[in-house]
């Protein structure tokens, strides 16, 4: 529990409006030839949303939603191609030049087989933030500490000393785990940090992070495209598609009412253990390319609720209890509860 | 009788440094038009299991002891020519990724033709009209054109139904899918998945399901195997496993797969990680990680064994201990 002279509805992270195109054109000469024009992707489109002191947004959705781009803007890997992004109040940009601002965030990545060096002992790919930042000085002190961030995630400080190839996966990302503390960070951005573990270590990264959420009150933009990991780990949950958000509210809310027909269609579609012999009716259809999203409502080739009005007119948010849906119909009150 | 036994099957690795066993005493069997579903952490032998049954083991692997037999004849040991008279003919596959499956510079429709005209006797106007309703059954738009279509032409999802067809074209009696629907998806995977079902009902087919996915395994298959560290540690039929897991393992893995109609606190977790090949340790091999570990478990190896309404090869149901 935040304390009083924390604000505990402090905002860490905030998205306004931020869009993120690439270039995906194809080299100036083929273009002349084949007598084509640039060809943008817009991999996020005007996506909003805010971030509480200690609390987890996740952002959900299939491949080339562009959840993993979110992922990468929120820390500043990329810079947004319009809309603003603040840290702490500040804007990123201006945050990330400070020093003392940019060591507060830091990110996991997906596949802890290519995240860290295998050249280097564990030792100093934990210690690394610490020198970089400076936070520590003597030999003596760095290796304390990287001693008891490998005690924090769960491993020997033993282990300082061998290389990330003598660790299995699940001991590998309590590396990348051990590395984004050690520059005692209070926001993390983790990408998919579980989908290339096999459960049962799943269940010990997901627990692992969701003790050290507590411990060191963090806070988390956990990106995912698994549906029950994220209501495993999540306060917040943002909903995507084809580069925007299409439901953001409450994780609880929308997953016990969701109203977008695509959460819907998502949850329909996850076999479940409970699901046991059921068949379901599979919605039709792929996610359509990203360079080329239909007009009106993107979700309209796919969904059961479309109209004329959803094939032309771009849908913006309406607001349903906590929760914002971009959709005509459940707008207009078409949507089936 | 069965339509597949697999009898205390071992497949090993020789290695520099000594032989590595990946299998080891693997026993299952698949009744005609009956959906198995074989599941496991990464490298607990699943896929193995299904490279061993259809002989594609890559070299130097190799089936080292055990029988696999076909309705009842035995297809372990046949020479090259023959298996693969087998393979196609009685047992089709399904890979994980339908882009190393397909030929890229072949249209579909020429590999379909070329797979039943290798199996099945069929002038080139029926084999072509055969293709083109493969493309129709498996939900291809457009199929009279498409059949002439190449494989980048498809999206993700379109592939793997296309694969779907080259696996059944030649109608045979069992289809081993491994991962198919791994690298879709879920919206996409849920329609596969359907698919597979459907047509694998109409044709009378049996299908092995290798997958990691339980979620999978709970709405597609009849009756489970449950892998660990190259052995078959429980099995039975889906409901009984999935609800009332025998193997500590299994009870284990159940509970650490978090559930989409429920949030719990904390996830049970099983700790520690499978042993690699070369460290498995004598008894039972989950002794380091079990919870509920006695002396027996440490020196002497279980076998399958009756467990409430499934079999596990765990010594809390052997004789001693019930």
């Amino acid at each position: 529990m935040p304390d009083a002279a924390h604000a505990p509805d402090r905002i860490v992270l905030e998205a306004e409006g931020v869009s993120r195109y690439f270039d995906v054109s194809r080299p100036w000469l083929q273009r002349t030839l084949a007598r084509e024009g640039r060809r943008t992707l817009r991999a996020v489109d005007d996506v909003s949303f805010a971030i509480r002191l200690g609390t987890t947004l996740s952002l959900v959705g299939e491949s080339g939603c562009g959840k993993s781009t979110v992922a990468r803007l929120a820390v500043g890997l990329y810079p947004p191609t319009s809309g603003s992004i603040r840290f702490e109040g500040q804007s990123l940009s201006a945050a990330r030049a400070q020093p003392d601002l940019r060591r507060r965030m830091n990110m996991i990545f997906q596949d802890p087989y290519a995240s860290l060096n295998p050249r280097w002992r564990v030792q100093d790919i934990v210690a690394e933030p610490i020198r970089a930042f400076r936070i520590l000085r003597t030999r003596r002190d760095i290796a304390d500490r990287v001693g008891q961030l490998l005690i924090q995630v769960g491993l020997s400080p033993r282990d300082g000393d061998k290389f990330p190839h003598e660790f299995s996966g699940g001991q590998r990302q309590r590396i990348s785990i051990a590395r984004a503390l050690s520059s005692e960070p209070e926001f993390l951005v983790a990408d998919e940090p579980t989908s290339a573990l096999d459960v049962s270590v799943q269940a010990q990264i997901l627990n692992l992070m969701r003790d050290l959420q507590q411990r060191l009150q963090l806070t988390y933009l956990f990106i995912s495209h698994n549906l029950a990991v994220v209501r495993h780990m999540t306060d917040q949950l943002g909903v995507m598609y084809l580069g925007r958000i299409v439901e953001y509210g409450p994780g609880e809310a929308v997953f016990t009412r969701p109203r977008h027909p695509y959460t819907r269609l998502l949850l329909d579609a996850i076999p479940d253990l409970a699901m046991m012999g059921q068949s379901q009716a599979p919605v039709g259809g792929e996610v359509p390319s990203p360079i080329a999203p239909p007009p009106g409502c993107s979700f309209h080739p796919r969904c059961p609720l479309a109209n004329e009005r959803c094939r032309v007119e771009r849908p913006g948010h309406t607001r349903d209890g906590d929760v914002l849906v971009a959709c005509h119909a459940v707008e207009e009150g078409r949507s089936a509860p | 009788m069965a339509l597949l036994d697999v009898l205390d099957l071992s497949v090993e690795f020789p290695t520099r440094r000594g032989i590595l066993r990946a299998l080891d005493g693997v026993t299952l069997h698949i009744e005609p038009g009956e959906v198995l579903g074989v599941v496991g952490e990464s490298g607990a032998g699943k896929s193995l299991t299904g490279a061993a049954i259809i002989g594609l083991l890559e070299p130097p692997g190799r089936i080292s002891g055990g029988e696999v037999l076909l309705n009842g004849r035995r297809i372990d040991r046949l020479p090259y020519e023959q298996m693969r008279r087998v393979r196609g003919r009685q047992i089709g596959a399904i890979f994980q990724d339908p882009l190393t499956t397909l030929n890229p510079l072949y249209s579909v429709g020429r590999q379909l033709l070329e797979t039943m005209q290798t199996h099945l006797a069929l002038s080139d106007t029926e084999a072509r009209r055969r293709a083109v309703g493969w493309l129709e059954q498996v939900g291809i738009p457009a199929a009279a054109q498409r059949v002439d279509a190449y494989p980048h032409e498809f999206s993700g999802g379109m592939r793997q139904r296309v694969v779907i067809a080259l696996a059944l074209c030649a109608e045979p009696v069992l289809v081993i899918a491994d991962e198919p629907t791994t690298a879709l998806d879920v919206s996409v995977q849920a329609q596969i998945i359907t698919l597979l079902k459907r047509l694998t009902r109409e044709h009378g087919t049996s299908v092995m399901l290798v997958t990691h996915d339980m979620g999978v395994i709970a709405e597609t298959a009849d009756r489970v195997a449950v892998m660990y560290a190259g052995r078959v540690v429980e099995t039975g039929p889906v409901r009984d496993v999935v609800q009332h897991p025998s193997h500590p393992y299994t009870d284990g893995l159940m509970g650490s797969i978090p559930a989409l109609g429920a949030r719990v606190p904390r996830l049970r977790q099983i700790d520690g990680a499978m042993p690699r090949l070369g460290a498995v340790p004598p008894g039972c091999p989950y002794n380091p990680r079990c919870p509920r570990v006695f002396a027996r478990c440490m020196q002497d190896r279980p076998g399958l064994m009756p467990a409430g309404a499934t079999d596990a090869a765990c010594w809390l149901y052997g004789p001693a201990h019930a």
